[in-house]
């Protein structure tokens, strides 16, 4: 799976949790939770999906890697290749 | 028409999910009101029969006007249907979902008329998008009625906020708490647990409330006619911010009893539904007393308003890493600034900084929560 399809993955599950917000418009090195305002409870909801639909799961140790849609793409990149 | 807030005064009947001569119990849900805040599932208190079904959907009534008759005794109604009765099949208890019930008020779908596919026949989302009239935009009711119910909430909100200031001498008292010990126990426990089990670190302030609580009981207390009623049962109300603006809060019910895993499965049920506009009525009036937590959103300190009739309100702030000496020492933890709004017709500081010295001792000792 290429970085750049995990990026549209990403950023379909990330509209379910702030529907309203303009996703192309996200720069890729803004703080996800801030950007779109996705509170901790929420935010874990966003994990699950991500668990769910790439069978990844993400220690909160590595929380830090995924805060950025740059981030967490590269990260998820390295987790499936 | 139940009182679902101190300023709730009138309410409109969606639907009845019971007819005359169902047995009932307690808690069962039987019907679903539009409040200006939200539409709130009703329950019932007692055993029962359905003897009569006043309110007719679309009817606005008054707090207090009667909406059911519900009998004592239970009817003959287990004797097998006859053919005859078989066509009103439909309109027993419609066996579905939270959001396949919202999704059918969006679109405008009559359950009655929608086959479930789900389990025991459970109506779906899907099997409601299915029965929704094929060209109709889905989005524009949503549209035409978010407005209005926006404003219905702001104005509750704003009718209940206004009368704590006004009637509420409030007092302010904050501590900060080292929460080094309760991060280092939950990220423990989060290692074990599948990334769909694990806690959030409000759980454990949650929890640590309730039981400091039990310490200090009058702040789990209603002020109700110039005295104070001590509740015995802790119900933590919770509030839950909406993404489209407004909150509510709901009550987490016997929060000091709940393990860690079933204070996180009460909080992921009631935010979900919640934010689907399906809180049940008890859950919106039982609160005895209220937690505002505003980390998500990088507020150090919550100097909240506290929910008349009770007493107290918790605030907590975002954990931030900063210095903290202890014996002697400086080091940077993670710290935690919690707030206590209390009622000083009902506690005075004293108690208050109480209940603030056992929320910190039980954030030092997470595994006893």
């Amino acid at each position: 799976m290429t970085e750049a399809a995990i990026k549209d993955v990403v950023l379909k599950l990330l509209r379910r949790f702030a529907p309203e917000a303009n996703l192309e418009k996200l720069s890729p090195d803004a703080n996800l939770r801030e950007a779109l305002d996705i509170d901790s409870f929420d935010f874990l909801n966003f994990l699950i999906a991500i668990h769910e639909n790439l069978k990844i799961e993400i220690p909160e140790s590595d929380y830090d890697q995924v805060a950025t849609l740059a981030g967490i793409s590269q990260y998820l990149a390295k987790r499936l290749a | 028409m139940p009182s679902l807030g101190a300023d709730m005064q009138e309410g409109t009947v969606i639907e009845w999910s019971v007819k005359p001569g169902d047995p009932v119990k307690r808690g069962d849900i039987i019907g679903v009101i539009r409040t200006e805040k939200a539409d709130i599932e009703v329950e019932v208190w007692e055993d029962g029969v359905i003897d009569q079904l006043i309110a007719k959907p679309g009817d606005t009534l008054p707090v207090g006007a009667v909406l059911a008759v519900i009998g004592g005794e239970r009817q003959p109604a287990e004797k097998p249907p006859t053919p005859a009765e078989k066509p009103t099949e439909r309109a027993e208890r419609i066996k579905i979902s939270p959001l396949a019930r919202r999704t059918a008020q969006e679109l405008g779908v009559d359950l009655a008329h929608v086959q479930g596919t789900g389990p025991q026949g459970a109506i779906t989302k899907d099997d409601v998008e299915r029965a929704a009239p094929a060209p109709a935009p889905a989005a524009a009711p949503a549209v035409v009625t978010a407005a209005p119910a926006f404003e219905g909430m702001r104005r509750a909100i704003a009718a209940a906020m206004a009368r704590s200031n006004r009637e509420i001498p409030h007092y302010y008292l904050e501590t900060r708490i080292d929460m080094d010990r309760a991060l280092r126990f939950l990220a423990s426990e989060n290692q074990k647990r599948p990334v769909q089990e694990r806690l959030l670190d409000v759980v454990l302030l949650i929890k640590a409330v309730a039981l400091a609580l039990k310490e200090i009981p009058e702040l789990n207390a209603y002020w109700i006619e110039d005295r104070l009623e001590v509740k015995e049962s802790i119900h933590i109300g919770f509030a839950i911010s909406l993404r489209r603006g407004g909150l509510f809060v709901p009550a987490i019910h016997d929060a000091d009893k709940k393990t860690l895993s079933g204070m996180m499965e009460a909080i992921r049920d009631l935010i979900t539904r919640a934010r689907a506009g399906r809180l049940r009525g008890s859950e919106i009036t039982d609160g005895t007393v209220t937690i505002t937590n505003l980390g998500d959103l990088g507020v150090e300190t919550v100097h909240g308003v506290i929910y008349p009739p009770q007493v107290a309100l918790i605030g907590f702030g975002r954990i931030v890493e900063s210095p903290w000496a202890e014996n002697g020492m400086l080091g940077i933890r993670p710290v935690l600034t919690a707030t206590l709004a209390g009622d000083h017709r009902a506690t005075d500081g004293h108690r208050g900084a109480q209940f603030l010295t056992a929320l910190h001792r039980w954030l030092q000792e997470p595994e006893k929560l």
